[in-house]
């Protein structure tokens, strides 16, 4: 029975003691991102992400057709402090967190919770290629819904009320660029609370309780010395931001921290703790009645 | 003798879950052919299973199947193939694309995918019935897709927890055929069971566990012969079981003698099988009785397992 099946892979598996099996672990990483996009998608757990995903949606659309009363709805100049309110308070300490939280969290602990994991590490592949497969599926399921929550959300303001104006502002002027960046934060918010809530679900029977306590955190931002600031997600996102988001008047001001370091030490802090994913994962035991 | 690339080692290996002992101080080699790990619930069979596949690691000591550690979850399921006893699937998903899938994340080519994902489902009769989600499948075939999972890949070594369970008495027959199949091709089959004559009847060695302790391995015959303080029991069928309960109980290896209740038969205990045997030879080639049948009535796994465990 150990025939001929495995001899495709065998082969490869010599070959891997001298080279990496990149062509093995790139179809295994297709396999299992095929398997988890599906379950993102079209699972029970997905409702919850496309309803947080319509939550700025939904009411600029009802708003749509009317001109909410209040004078800064009347003033053009005034939509780009509008828009950069309604996505730092909603879009991405909400949307984003949350929908982060349940994606990435359930990419492991809802299969924990389901009891279906031990099939995965009952196939022939690394445990580490589960991590990243899992991982990236978590991530283009995110980044598809909040890029596209933060695109239809800043064009549902702009275009129903100023339509020649936004279209103006969005040809001519700097209302693509403000696009592209609010969506890149998107991104990079999905990629570091991803990695975040990834590791959290693979070492905390209940995730929501670290969940809360990141989210409070994050809340607090604003009153933290710049010193604690720098000890958050949403600090280097608030850098990022074409338009300096609204904090109140007991923030704490702290210099922006630029581009050049926010992007990297984002992305290096999220490939760290991808790295605790892995380690934690190669040591992870399926002991279903404790979890 | 075999090497280690050959066999299945636990080399002194404990687990213990928190404060609760899982299994103590296992020490076992296991050879091709059909090993059965035999005890109740909670004697440690899962957990057993469980360190061989690396789902659990050992508190102590190591565990290596064909050479491989099983901590290397790439190398080691390219040679084992895990049918476990827990019910429960990823959802959506038919009994076709369940085999399917985890054929493509083992790492093969779809097309050699889609062959062993028919070859697996033809095996435990379920191509009928593959295009039905896995959800709506009864408890049977639900214990045959888990099988066919675990075979799909065509592993060297099958490692089977309880896989009659649930399954109709021709699938059941069907099923221990395919095992007696794959051990004579020079597999591994480890087979848990509860049911003491199947694992008697397809077993070539048998793991006796109790309380997380290995309480006898080997041959069943063989483990029955070293128990020496159960003598073996053996029923004559002759002609004059009276005659033969005098001359026997002469002996002084020969514990006890008693009639059958139909009168033509002779249960003896005996300390030593191998001398009472000779002992019949001589009263047949005496032919003073005629006798019809010798058989050991207690050197079977259920026998065995009454004896050192103590419950059915």
């Amino acid at each position: 029975m150990s025939g001929t099946s495995t001899a495709d892979i065998s082969s490869e598996q010599k070959l891997g003691k001298q080279l990496v099996p990149w062509s093995l672990w790139l179809r295994q990483l297709r396999a299992i991102f095929r398997l988890e996009i599906e379950k993102n998608f079209l699972g029970r757990r997905a409702i919850l992400i496309y309803l947080l995903a319509l939550l700025p949606v939904l009411p600029l659309a009802i708003l749509a057709p009317f001109t909410p009363p209040g004078r800064e709805w009347q003033d053009f100049s005034q939509y780009s402090v509008i828009y950069s309110i309604i996505y730092g308070g909603l879009i991405l300490r909400t949307v984003v967190f949350f929908g982060s939280a349940w994606i990435f969290m359930n990419l492991f602990r809802g299969e924990l919770v389901d009891r279906s994991l031990h099939y995965y590490f009952l196939s022939a592949t690394r445990r580490e290629v589960l991590v990243v497969g899992k991982y990236v599926s978590g991530l283009v399921t995110s980044v598809i819904l909040f890029t596209g929550t933060t695109v239809v959300s800043m064009l549902l303001l702009y275009l129903p009320h100023f339509y020649s104006e936004s279209l103006r502002f969005f040809v001519d002027g700097a209302g693509l660029g403000q696009l592209l960046t609010y969506a890149g934060i998107t991104v990079l918010a999905c990629i570091g609370y991803g990695a975040f809530f990834l590791v959290v679900g693979l070492f905390v029977r209940n995730p929501i309780i670290p969940a809360l306590l990141l989210y409070g955190w994050e809340w607090i931002n604003f009153l933290l010395p710049p010193v604690l600031k720098k000890i958050s997600v949403i600090h280097y996102l608030n850098s990022l931001t074409p338009v300096p988001m609204q904090e109140g008047p007991f923030a704490v001001v702290a210099e922006p921290t630029p581009a050049w370091i926010a992007i990297p030490s984002l992305l290096g802090v999220t490939l760290l703790v991808l790295i605790v994913a892995c380690y934690r994962i190669r040591h992870l035991e399926i002991r279903y009645g404790s979890d | 003798m075999m090497t280690t690339d050959h066999l299945i080692i636990f080399d002194d290996v404990s687990k213990f879950y928190g404060e609760i002992l899982g299994v103590n101080r296992v020490n076992l080699q296991m050879a091709p052919g059909i090993t059965s790990l035999v005890g109740p619930n909670g004697a440690g069979k899962s957990t057993l299973m469980n360190l061989m596949t690396g789902l659990l690691r050992p508190t102590r000591g190591s565990v290596t199947l064909l050479g491989i550690p099983t901590d290397q979850p790439d190398q080691l399921f390219r040679k084992v193939g895990y049918c476990t006893q827990i019910d429960s699937f990823p959802r959506g998903l038919t009994g076709r694309e369940f085999i399917n899938s985890f054929l493509l994340v083992h790492g093969f080519e779809k097309k050699r995918a889609g062959e062993l994902t028919e070859i697996s489902l033809d095996r435990v009769n379920l191509l009928d019935a593959a295009d039905r989600k896995v959800a709506a499948y009864s408890k049977g075939m639900r214990q045959r897709i888990r099988l066919a999972q675990s075979i799909a890949h065509q592993p060297a070594v099958m490692i089977l927890d309880e896989p009659l369970n649930g399954l109709d008495p021709m699938v059941r027959a069907e099923t221990i055929a395919l095992f007696r199949k794959l051990a004579a091709e020079g597999l591994h089959l480890i087979i848990s069971s509860h049911i003491l004559h199947e694992v008697d009847m397809m077993s070539d060695s048998v793991v006796l566990l109790n309380n997380g302790y290995i309480v006898a391995e080997g041959n069943i015959h063989g483990v029955r012969d070293e128990m020496e303080e159960h003598p073996m029991q053996i029923l004559i069928r002759c002609d004059q079981p009276a005659k033969l309960a005098a001359y026997v109980f002469a002996q002084d290896h020969v514990v006890e003698a008693r009639l059958h209740e139909d009168r033509r038969g002779l249960f003896v205990k005996t300390r030593d099988a191998d001398r009472f045997y000779l002992l019949l030879n001589e009263v047949v080639a005496d032919g003073e009785i005629n006798m019809e049948s010798v058989a050991p009535v207690d050197d079977d796994l259920s026998a065995v397992y009454q004896y050192l465990i103590g419950t059915k």
